[in-house]
């Protein structure tokens, strides 16, 4: 029994641990990408609400909380209040099976850095992230608007197409570690990190990964100017903000699974005699692919609609149907 | 155990509940939501028997893909009021026939053999592993499993066929 309640102890604690830091992540990451947006569009950015605009995200939070919620009229109640947090919940589950670092030592206990360890991981993230797009198609149905429904429709048809390319990214470090649990991936990348072998399949993922957190350029649903804000057209207050605080969180989530996958997740230099450098690796690696998707924000245009799915089905699915296909021959017939 | 019989129980509950919810509510999406809830308590279920792999599966391809398309096409044809007066003569008693064989074949199944329910060996601890799945797929399984494959992509190429529009003669 007294085993049992440590148990349940270290649990609470580490999702507590969790939910915090992507909750601090959600609110910095914005403040992070309207700085280094203004930084490569040469501007300043905010930088009034305290030093160095520090503040910014918590003044953004009190502004949203004193907005005025409506509902419209025609509105299915239920679902579109339901819409949100259908839209929050995966964002905040999906990081439960990402490791942050080895076991350390505490209180004469050893303890793994990460929620849970199981064996089936990577179909524990696609079930999830294929669940995640229904915050979205509800949302644009349940708003009785036709910008609305467009942006849902659309979402929806733009992520289960990607869906299938960014499942196929996921076969290629199954393939290479020989297991589906993200701490023997990692575990696997202790010499050379995947990107190195397999930078096709490292490309596709990032690619499908933008894909499915809806970013620029694959931002479809919420083309401002053909669909005025696409599915989040008729929320406002609190509920948009969740609808923002889940699409930074899968921001986030999708670049620690990145990291996990192809950059090495938390290892790095002497994380082995000191396990508590693995969150700093961890977090230094998803700065710097949070960076680069502003940066590709920042850069590239939005794809038309037509061409969105034509890349995505003629030329992103075959390529890495080919990439699965070449790796598994090379390792059956080199026996790697 | 008495924990995993209130959670069996409570589960059940849910997923009954659901089912019925799907098959009375009058919205088609509705319909649709009380599914996937349906799909993820079976997933739940899954879980408490020790298969993560078939609960996973459960939730990336029914609840998540295949439900994904049902509401989008529900939604594409407006499809989501029905129409009130909808009859369904013949189907009626043919519904209750088949629903009274299945209860008999339940009850029969529960009550008449329940021993031998009780007999099954308790299973492998690594039973429904992604290897042991795998591994018995592309042996014992091999044949049947590249047959629905076929039959798989036999149904997409006709799928394709049969929307492709004719070619114009000019």
């Amino acid at each position: 029994m007294q085993i049992e309640t440590a148990l349940l102890i270290e649990w609470v604690v580490k999702s507590t641990i969790l939910i915090f830091a992507l909750l601090t992540g959600f609110a910095y990451t914005t403040f992070y990408e309207r700085r280094l947006l203004a930084l490569i569009q040469v501007r300043i950015g905010p930088n009034r609400t305290g030093p160095f605009g520090f503040l910014q995200p918590a003044a953004d939070g009190l502004k949203l909380i004193f907005k005025e919620e409506l509902i419209p009229a025609n509105a299915y109640k239920f679902v579109f209040i339901l819409a949100p947090i259908l839209t929050v919940i995966p964002a905040l589950i999906i990081m439960a099976v990402v490791p942050w670092g080895g076991a350390i030592e505490l209180f004469g206990r050893q303890i793994a850095l990460g929620l849970t360890d199981i064996n089936v991981a990577i179909l524990y993230l696609l079930s999830v992230a294929s669940i995640s797009v229904y915050g979205i198609v509800l949302a644009g149905w349940s708003s009785d608007n036709k910008y609305a429904m467009m942006g849902g429709l659309r979402s929806s048809a733009q992520m289960l197409s990607y869906e299938l390319s960014l499942g196929l990214a996921f076969v290629v470090p199954i393939l290479l570690a020989g297991s589906m649990s993200l701490n023997q991936i990692i575990e696997a990348q202790r010499g050379v990190w995947f990107i190195f072998y397999q930078p096709i399949a490292a490309l596709v993922f990032y690619i499908a990964m933008l894909a499915e957190v809806n970013r620029a350029p694959f931002d479809m649903p919420e083309a401002e100017q053909e669909l005025t804000a696409g599915y989040h057209t008729e929320y406002s207050g609190m509920k948009f903000s969740l609808f923002f605080m889940g699409e930074y969180m899968k921001m986030i989530a999708v670049s620690a699974i990145f990291a996990t996958l192809f950059l090495g997740g938390y290892r790095g230099p002497f994380v082995d005699t000191y396990p508590l450098l693995g969150p700093l690796y961890l977090f230094l690696k998803v700065f710097l692919s949070l960076g680069l998707m502003i940066w590709i924000r920042a850069t590239l245009p939005r794809l038309r609609y037509d061409r969105l799915m034509a890349f995505g089905w003629k030329i992103l699915l075959p390529l890495s149907i080919l990439n699965v296909f070449v790796t598994a021959v090379i390792i059956v017939v080199f026996g790697l | 155990m008495t924990a995993d019989l209130i959670l069996f129980f409570g589960l059940a509950a849910v997923a009954i509940g659901a089912a019925l919810g799907m098959l009375l509510s009058k919205n088609a999406v509705y319909s649709a939501l009380f599914l996937i809830l349906n799909f993820a308590t079976v997933a739940v279920f899954f879980l408490l028997l020790g298969a993560p792999f078939i609960a996973m599966a459960q939730v990336a391809v029914y609840a998540g893909a295949i439900m994904v398309l049902f509401l989008f096409v529900i939604m594409l044809l407006g499809a989501e009021q029905l129409l009130t007066s909808h009859k369904s003569g013949w189907q009626r008693p043919i519904a209750i026939l088949l629903t009274l064989v299945l209860l008999v074949e339940s009850i029969y199944l529960i009550f008449g053999r329940g021993r031998l329910l009780s007999q099954v060996a308790p299973v492998a601890s690594d039973y429904a592993s992604p290897e042991a799945i795998g591994e018995l797929l592309f042996s014992r399984y091999l044949l049947p499993f590249e047959v629905t494959s076929i039959l798989l992509l036999v149904a997409m190429v006709g799928v394709i066929v049969l929307i492709k529009k004719p070619k114009a003669n000019n």
